[in-house]
């Protein structure tokens, strides 16, 4: 695909409310190259945590009102693996057989992970300003698995000089967020998140980075739980403050 | 005690034992790490899972007729077959066969189907001594324990536990916790209960209809002697192990015990094809294979869940489970754990019996990447969550379907749907949240055992895109 001019983003719910600046992060990575962002102001969920719920009545009546929140035919970026999932690969079966069923396929076709359309669509090339730093890189299940794009969060990374990434044990396995699951499962939940601090707080990382706001909304929450002050950060913001010079 | 409160306790009970927990853990990495091993070329082993997945597709497809040529086949070989629609039929089906022949002592190889039948204790109430003949099997008939996993069934036990038990069941052998001197003993205790049984029972890992070939993978040599010491082998399996022609059985050999225990291949591989014919020395005198339906045609019948039935029960997809590796096996309380157990057991028993067992699951794919035979389960589990709820249960579902729709809960989903599909309201909504954010609500207990409340921000993104000049439209 060739560099658009417009972009739809679709912030997703989570972010709306708990973690504005990283959506505004990466929109304006986006705009920095050159790419007009569209933010539909009636926007709000895909209508996953219903879905994975097995409330798909209740799931598509949302899903159906963000798809009347991107009509034209522009690239929708989401800033997370699992709502870019819940478009792009379970729209379809929630629509399948209602009449708005083709426009939601075609919105699941020009969907994409933030950090996916960010190497496969703008060939983001990045200059890295900030200081010499540790990260550990947590990967969402959705974008490993699902999306199939946990490649594209480590190239971009690759790309800043003074960034160190630290490996950490069982880097493929899950949080233990899952949405609904870590209040129907709590305890499951909690040991997986447990297991999850311990191995991130080992690597020796001064920040945990991920594409996903859910899953650092659990290992970030677990974390101060556990009062370790090891933070957490999207990747957009990360990325838009190694290269624009700010620092916070 | 509902299910959902039964549940919990187990999952309480699994995470408070710190040594199980040692024990999956140390395990399930061992094992992941052997598969991995075996599949240096991805692109292969993607090869290989269409083409598994393509075998047990053709075989599903055309069942009715491959199990009417498997019939034919096994009875001119010589071979009994028996047709069992429920465990109970099964397990009375095996026992007139051990009484019409005065058989009073079994030997067994591994078998996950006579588990979900309960076939030993049926047997064991009517009389007959049964030995559980596999290493792992043995192990857990002295515990008096279910299989914590279909391959390695006791694989929650470590050395120093397996020797206790040992100490305590076989006094007069020497105490150790060397795994080769306890496989020792147990191989001196099994060889002589081998010499004297009067049956064998095993499973069975494919049913070639062609030939009319029993196939039965195993490592330890406790499944050839179970079906050639003892004058009589019952085999017993459930109905989806057909598979049409012999050259069906290598791609899925091959991808079954790399996915299973990253070996090549096992050390044996049985291809039992009749009894002992005239000048043979050795050999049972009868074969007789017990087939089980149970549930199977129904999950046939359903489109989507179909697929459940691809399974060739290699239990990557525990192995690999995040789930699964915290609370073990025995925490689902069912014949087969992990996610195959979450996928086929509400199936089999009733979502409203086991139905809980779908909120054991992140949805993190991870055993969807691995399995064998690419059985879509997260999409599969979500499925059966989805019917778990169903406001309008058919008869012709899975049973139970609308078993766990709790008013409350669909209250709660109806008021998600109102606000997040009303942009007025959901701004409403995100207003209030972000005005208001030190308040917290006293909401999702379980949530704030482990972490806090998420804190809304001042502004929410629409806000601040539109104070910033983002346009809408």
């Amino acid at each position: 695909m060739n560099q658009p001019e417009r972009v739809y983003f679709f912030g997703t719910c989570l972010i709306d409310l708990l973690y504005p600046k990283a959506g505004l992060a990466g929109m304006a990575l986006i705009e920095r190259e050159g790419v007009k962002v569209i933010y539909p102001a009636n926007q709000g969920c895909c209508g996953q945590p219903a879905f994975n719920s097995g409330y798909r009545q209740e799931a598509l009546a949302v899903a159906r009102a963000q798809l009347n929140c991107f009509p034209k035919e522009y690239p929708i970026v989401v800033p997370s693996g699992s709502c870019a999932g819940m478009v792009k690969h379970h729209w379809p079966e929630l629509f399948a057989g209602e009449p708005d069923e083709s426009q939601a396929i075609a919105a699941a076709q020009r969907t994409y992970e933030l950090t996916e359309f960010l190497v496969d669509v703008l060939a983001l090339q990045l200059n890295d300003l900030g200081q010499p730093t540790k990260i550990a890189i947590h990967t969402s299940c959705s974008a490993r698995r699902e999306m199939g794009v946990a490649d594209r969060i480590d190239s971009l990374i690759a790309q800043l000089s003074n960034v160190e990434v630290m490996d950490h044990s069982h880097k493929t396995e899950c949080c233990g967020f899952g949405g609904t699951f870590s209040v129907k499962q709590p305890d499951i939940s909690g040991a997986m998140v447990e297991a999850k601090c311990n191995a991130l707080l080992a690597s020796g990382a001064d920040t945990v980075i991920s594409q996903d706001c859910g899953c650092l909304m659990n290992i970030g929450g677990a974390l101060e739980h556990q009062q370790h002050a090891l933070p957490t950060q999207h990747v957009a913001e990360f990325l838009l403050q190694r290269t624009s010079g700010e620092s916070e | 005690m509902n299910q959902y409160q039964a549940f919990y306790k187990r999952i309480d009970k699994a995470l408070h034992n710190d040594q199980l927990r040692r024990n999956f853990r140390s395990a399930m990495d061992g094992i992941r790490q052997r598969r991995l091993a075996q599949f240096p070329d991805k692109q292969e082993l993607q090869i290989l899972r269409y083409r598994a997945k393509a075998i047990r597709n053709k075989s599903l497809s055309r069942q009715a007729e491959l199990l009417e040529r498997l019939e034919a086949k096994l009875t001119e070989n010589g071979i009994q077959v028996h047709w069992a629609e429920t465990p109970l039929q099964a397990n009375g089906l095996i026992h007139k066969i051990l009484e019409a022949e005065q058989a009073t002592s079994v030997v067994k190889g591994k078998s996950m189907v006579s588990e979900e039948t309960d076939l030993n204790h049926y047997l064991e109430q009517r009389g007959i001594e049964v030995i559980e003949s596999d290493l792992g099997e043995y192990i857990l008939q002295m515990a008096q324990e279910p299989p914590s996993h279909i391959i390695v069934p006791a694989i929650h036990k470590n050395r120093f536990e397996v020797a206790e038990l040992f100490q305590k069941f076989h006094p007069e052998q020497p105490h150790t916790d060397d795994v080769d001197e306890l496989t020792g003993c147990a191989r001196q205790v099994l060889r002589k209960k081998f010499a004297y049984a009067d049956a064998g029972i095993s499973g069975v890992n494919f049913a070639v209809a062609e030939t009319g070939t029993l196939c039965l993978v195993e490592n330890e040599g406790n499944g050839r002697l179970s079906t050639t010491a003892p004058r009589i082998h019952i085999a017993i399996t459930g109905i989806e192990k057909v598979v049409e022609n012999l050259s069906d059985v290598p791609p899925l050999l091959e991808i079954l015990t790399k996915s299973a225990t990253g070996q090549p291949i096992t050390t044996y591989f049985n291809m039992i094809s009749r009894p002992r014919q005239p000048g043979e020395k050795d050999g049972p005198e009868q074969v007789h294979l017990v087939l089980l339906d149970n549930g199977r045609s129904r999950i046939r019948s359903d489109e989507e869940l179909v697929d459940t039935l691809r399974c060739i029960r290699c239990g990557s997809c525990m192995n690999h489970c995040p789930v699964y590796v915290h609370v073990g096996g025995h925490a689902y309380g069912t014949t087969y754990p992990g996610p195959i157990g979450i996928l086929l057991e509400p199936q089999r028993l009733g979502i409203d019996k086991v139905g809980s067992l779908t909120s054991a699951c992140t949805l993190c794919g991870a055993c969807g990447e691995v399995c064998p035979v690419r059985i879509p389960l997260p999409k599969l589990i979500n499925r059966l969550r989805a019917d778990a709820v169903n406001a309008k249960p058919s008869e012709k579902g899975v049973p139970g379907t609308g078993a766990l729709r709790s008013r409350s809960e669909a209250v709660i989903w109806k008021l998600w749907q109102s606000i997040y599909a009303t942009p007025l309201l959901y701004r409403g909504f995100k207003f209030l949240a972000t005005r208001l954010r030190r308040i917290k609500p006293p909401l999702a207990a379980g949530w704030r055992r482990y972490r806090p409340i998420p804190t809304p921000a001042p502004r929410s993104l629409g806000e601040l895109a539109r104070q910033q000049g983002y346009e809408d439209e």
